[in-house]
C-alpha cells in the first residue's frame, strides 16, 4: 500500500491511476494525521507549481513534522515527483522559503544562455541512469520520460545522483539519499517507462 | 536532447469525437474514450483534447468525461473548452489532467492565465491562438467560440499571454484545419522570434516530412487532427500514430 500526499497542488490523481494499473493499492491523503508510520510504509510526494506556493501549503497544512517523522524509520520510503522532489532540498532560486532539507543540494533555474533552449523544459527526454539505480531496475536503455519544469537540482553530492538528463547541459533528474527518492520527470505520465519505475518503487 | 513532440488533437462535441474542416462541418468519428485508449496504447507523446461546443454554448466542461479519459492517459494531456474561471481549472487538474488550454475566456483579459499559473505553474497553462487569413492574405486572430476574427494583433496577444504566465502557445491555422494540405510554415517565421516558451504548431499536418519541416522552422511540438484519425482519400476513420523509432529517425536521433 502506497500513500499519495495531497497537500494542495500536484497531479496525485494521475499517480493513483497508474498505481491502480500496476495493481498496487494506494490512497490519496489530504490530512497529515493519516500518514501510516508502520515499518516499510511508502509515501509519494507529487507537486506542481511554484516552490514557495507549495511550501507554504505544506507548512500551513502541517505536513513538515509528519514527513520528518516518516523518514526517520529507514525502512520507510519516500518518493518526490517533479516539484515534490525539489521540495526535498534545502532551497530554490524560485522562492524564498526553506525546503524540507532532506537532501543536501539546491534548486536552480535552467541556464538559458543557449538561445535554442526553451524554458520550460517540456517533453520527452532520454534519461541515463546508474547501473545499480534500483528505481530503474529492468528499465530498457535508452529510456525516455516526460519532463515539464523550469528549475533543476544542482550542488548535490554525486553519490546521491541516480540518473541524469541532458537539456543544453546535463543535470540530475533522479536522486536517492538513504530512504528518500526523487525524480524530476513525471513517471505517472511516462507510459510503460513510468509504470515500471513506479512498480520498482512499489517493490522496494 | 529533447525530442520534438508530436501531438494528436481530439475534438469533443456532445460527448462524441468529431473532426472539423476549417473549424466547420464537424464530422463524427467515434467514441472519444475508445480513441484515447488507442492513442495511449500507441504511446503518443501527448494528447490535446478540446471541447469545441463548451465555450460556444457557454457550457461547463464535461467533468465526468474528462475524469474518464484522464484515467486512461499515461501520457500528458491538455484539456481545453469552457474554462472561464479558476475553480473550473482547479477541478480539471484534480481529475488528473496536467494542462489546460485557454482562449475564449482570456482573449480580452489575461488575468485568468496569471491566476492559474501562479498556483499550478506556467507549464500547466497553454494559450490557444487560432489564426485565419483575411481577404488580403494577412493572418488575423480568430475567436473559435463565435467564429469571428478579432481586430487585435495576434502576435501581441501571444507575447502578452506568455508574459501573463502561459507556458506554451498552441497555434492553429484555421484555413488549413482538416484539409491535410500541410502546415502553414510562414506563420512560424513571424512568431518564433517573439516567443521564449515552447510553441505547438497545428493546422493541415499531412506527413512525417511535414512534421520535420515545421520543427526545422522552429516548432517545438507539432499537432494534428485529421492526420491521426483519417486514412485514405475517402477519409475513412482509422486511428494511427507514427512509431517512436520512425520519429527519432525523422529527427535524426
Amino acid at each position: 500500500m502506497i500513500q499519495i500526499v495531497n497537500y494542495g497542488v500536484g497531479n496525485f490523481t494521475a499517480v493513483a491511476n497508474m498505481l491502480d494499473r500496476i495493481g498496487t493499492k494506494c490512497e490519496i491523503i489530504a490530512d497529515p494525521n493519516h500518514i501510516v508510520y508502520d515499518d516499510f510504509s511508502k509515501l509519494i510526494f507529487p507537486g506542481v507549481g511554484s516552490f514557495d506556493a507549495a511550501m507554504s501549503l505544506i507548512i500551513s497544512n502541517g505536513w513538515v513534522n509528519p514527513l520528518n517523522k516518516f523518514i526517520e524509520n529507514p525502512n520507510n520510503k519516500l518518493l518526490g515527483i517533479c516539484l515534490g522532489m525539489q521540495l526535498l532540498f534545502e532551497k530554490s532560486e524560485e522562492g524564498q522559503l526553506q525546503g524540507m532539507n532532506f537532501i543536501p543540494g539546491k534548486v536552480v533555474k535552467f541556464n538559458a544562455s543557449d538561445v535554442s533552449i526553451r524554458i520550460p523544459h517540456m517533453g520527452w527526454n532520454n534519461v541515463e541512469f546508474k547501473d545499480k539505480a534500483n528505481l530503474f531496475k529492468d528499465i530498457p536503455v535508452p529510456t525516455r520520460f516526460y519532463f515539464a519544469h523550469s528549475y533543476h537540482i544542482a550542488d548535490i553530492h554525486k553519490d546521491d545522483i541516480q540518473a541524469t538528463c541532458n537539456y543544453g547541459y546535463s543535470f540530475p533528474c533522479a536522486v536517492k539519499k538513504d530512504n528518500i527518492y526523487g525524480v524530476q520527470f513525471h513517471p505517472e505520465k511516462s507510459h510503460k517507462f513510468g509504470l515500471k519505475l513506479l512498480e520498482n518503487f512499489s517493490n522496494l | 536532447m529533447i525530442k520534438p513532440r508530436v501531438i494528436p488533437v481530439l475534438l469533443l462535441k456532445n460527448g462524441g469525437l468529431y473532426k472539423t474542416m476549417k473549424f466547420e462541418k464537424p464530422k463524427y468519428v467515434g467514441d472519444p474514450l475508445n480513441a484515447i485508449k488507442i492513442f495511449n496504447e500507441k504511446e503518443v507523446d501527448e494528447l490535446i483534447v478540446l471541447d469545441i461546443d463548451a465555450s460556444k454554448n457557454r457550457k461547463e466542461p464535461d467533468y465526468h468525461l474528462i475524469e474518464q479519459f484522464a484515467g486512461e492517459c499515461f501520457m500528458p494531456v491538455c484539456y481545453g473548452g469552457g474554462i472561464s474561471n479558476f475553480e473550473q481549472a482547479q477541478r480539471i487538474f484534480s481529475l488528473g489532467i496536467e494542462k489546460i488550454s485557454l482562449q475564449s475566456s482570456v482573449l480580452n483579459n489575461l488575468d485568468l492565465i496569471s491566476e492559474i499559473s501562479a498556483v499550478y505553474g506556467n507549464q500547466a497553462v497553454v494559450f490557444s491562438l487560432d489564426l485565419k487569413k483575411n481577404l488580403f492574405g494577412n493572418y488575423k486572430l480568430f475567436s473559435s467560440s463565435n467564429h469571428k476574427t478579432v481586430d487585435i494583433s495576434w502576435k501581441k496577444v501571444a507575447v502578452d499571454a506568455v508574459n501573463a504566465g502561459a507556458g506554451e502557445i498552441l497555434i492553429n491555422a484555421v484555413d488549413r484545419d482538416g484539409t491535410l494540405q500541410g502546415l502553414d510554415i510562414d506563420i512560424l517565421g513571424e512568431i518564433k522570434p517573439l516567443l521564449s516558451v515552447p510553441l505547438i504548431f497545428c493546422g493541415g499536418l499531412n506527413s512525417l516530412e511535414n512534421i520535420k519541416l515545421a520543427v526545422s522552422n522552429g516548432a517545438d511540438a507539432v499537432a494534428g487532427g485529421a492526420f491521426f484519425v483519417f486514412n485514405g482519400p475517402h477519409r475513412a476513420v482509422l486511428i494511427s500514430y507514427p512509431k517512436y523509432n520512425d520519429l527519432t529517425t525523422l529527427f535524426g536521433g
